[in-house]
């Protein structure tokens, strides 16, 4: 990714800086300047909203096969989420075992090294998600069916 | 009165124990973490460096004070593991907080002392009404070679201070520094891993300048030990901290809630931030501290610090403990993948 286009979206991904819409009242992420259901009568109507950064999981997958510069994570879950304000967004879960994440479950953004462009490159920053009380989370479940003996 | 606004501290949730390394070089574990003190340490994930050490211990300061980021004028970040050798990691922190354009920003380097010369530094813009709050952050994710002494205790955590005239919760009585040319510890410019003088870093070094500086404070301050209900001092094992804290004339009462290096590690330019944090998480107002940090290189900066009545009005929670309680433990192999140890061969 060349340095300006991560820069252009520092605020988007360091703050979850989106939009509000205030002809249909709704939340949007990321930031967009025009808002498909209310035609465009919502250009112009369209303000910056901080998200809080709190949210709840709706699905989320274990990935074994690390895409490249994850591999020091494998395995780790990645997880759709719904923001308390209504968008919905796709991020890394981390700090907690990734088979344990569940629909329903609490999160909240954390601040994270999102990746790098080499070595010598720079370094991309931003969101990610963990759980809220993983303590208080049970075991998961053995994944083994059940067999007759 | 100028003074701590407010605090923030953050740790990373792994850990890996003594023992699990020793047992990697097959050396007595035990031995080692009575002879260092130091039980375990803590571990960043791979996602995490100094600058996101930093935003979260800032936001967490942030949030506590209900500041916004336009009422911030400067940030310094002290740290010995920048991870950038070229580019400011208090830029980024101030994108991270909202407090960019309108302030001034810069990275301090003076070993695991950068930090608290980031408070003298915010304390003297503070003082001379050049700003009405400065952000002073210290935070590492220092590493020890593969073997050395140093990869028992090197670890990783940091806090920051908001320094400011309004709503002050522990004012900032006086603060004065010991510095000298002590080549006890240092990293060339492109090595990864320092090195250190052994036994040299002690007694010419570390007690040197931190008894010397703790007892030039309190005859500054016109106190003895018995007037402070607590000391945090620079801690990179678990033993120098309390020899040095005796020495001046502490008891365990006073200094044991500042001590973490035992459970955490060294954090390095975080060790005085983290151990302050953890006391002003319970102290009263009207408590008086005493806070001496250490860089190697070498020099001490040491602060005369009473609670105020504004402290009892902030939400404290998402303490220092709640950190160190949530640490969950890594193996060997697991801490060599996050650190960075592993050779990945020449498809990386």
């Amino acid at each position: 990714m060349s340095v300006p286009r991560f820069w252009r979206e520092l605020d988007t991904r360091y703050n979850l800086i989106g939009s509000y819409c205030k002809i249909t009242k709704t939340y949007h992420y990321p930031r967009r300047s025009f808002n498909p259901e209310a035609g465009r009568e919502s250009i112009g109507s369209m303000e910056d909203y901080q998200f809080k950064g709190t949210g709840e999981i709706v699905s989320s997958t274990v990935v074994h096969q690390a895409q490249t510069g994850y591999e020091m994570f494998g395995p780790y879950c990645i997880a759709i989420i719904k923001l308390d304000e209504g968008p919905q967004i796709t991020t890394q879960i981390v700090d907690c075992d990734p088979e344990i994440v569940r629909p329903g479950m609490k999160v909240k953004s954390v601040f994270r090294k999102l990746g790098e462009d080499s070595e010598s490159g720079i370094l991309h920053y931003g969101t990610k998600f963990i759980l809220n009380e993983v303590s208080n989370l049970e075991e998961p479940e053995e994944n083994i069916p059940d067999i007759e003996v | 009165m100028n003074g701590i606004v407010s605090y923030g501290a953050y740790v990373p949730s792994h850990k890996i124990e003594t023992g699990e390394i020793a047992s990697v070089w097959g050396a007595d574990g035990s031995a080692w973490a009575k002879n260092l003190n130091v039980y375990s340490k803590s571990v960043p994930g791979p996602d995490e460096d100094v600058i996101t050490i930093a935003v979260e211990a800032t936001r967490q300061a942030m949030k506590r004070a209900n500041l916004n980021g336009d009422l911030i004028g400067a940030i310094y970040t002290g740290s010995e593991s920048h991870p950038y050798a070229v580019k400011p990691t208090s830029t980024i922190v101030a994108e991270a907080i909202g407090a960019t354009p309108n302030l001034t920003a810069a990275d301090f380097e003076f070993a695991c002392k950068a930090g608290t010369a980031a408070i003298q530094t915010c304390l003297g813009m503070v003082g001379d009404k050049q700003i009405d709050n400065g952000i002073a952050i210290g935070v590492d994710t220092s590493q020890g070679a593969p073997g050395d002494a140093l990869e028992y205790s090197a670890s990783a955590g940091g806090g920051a201070l908001v320094i400011g005239t309004k709503n002050v919760i522990a004012k900032i009585n006086h603060t004065t520094s010991y510095t000298t040319d002590t080549p006890d510890f240092w990293r060339r410019e492109g090595q990864k891993y320092p090195r250190h003088g052994g036994r040299f870093t002690g007694k010419p070094a570390f007690f040197k300048h931190v008894v010397s500086c703790g007892m030039m404070m309190m005859q500054k301050a016109g106190t003895e030990a018995k007037d402070y209900d607590y000391v945090v001092t620079h801690q990179p094992n678990g033993k120098f901290p309390i020899r040095a804290a005796k020495t001046l004339g502490f008891t365990k009462e006073q200094f044991e809630t500042g001590l973490l290096t035992p459970r955490i590690g060294n954090t390095y330019s975080g060790a005085v931030f983290l151990g302050l944090a953890a006391i002003l998480d319970i102290a009263k107002p009207g408590d008086r501290i005493l806070a001496v940090a250490y860089g190697s290189g070498a020099g001490s900066d040491a602060f005369d610090i009473t609670v105020t009545d504004e402290i009892a009005k902030m939400d404290r929670s998402e303490t220092v403990e709640e950190l160190i309680s949530r640490m969950k433990i890594v193996n060997y192999a697991t801490y060599a993948k996050y650190r960075g140890k592993l050779n990945m061969g020449a498809s990386k």
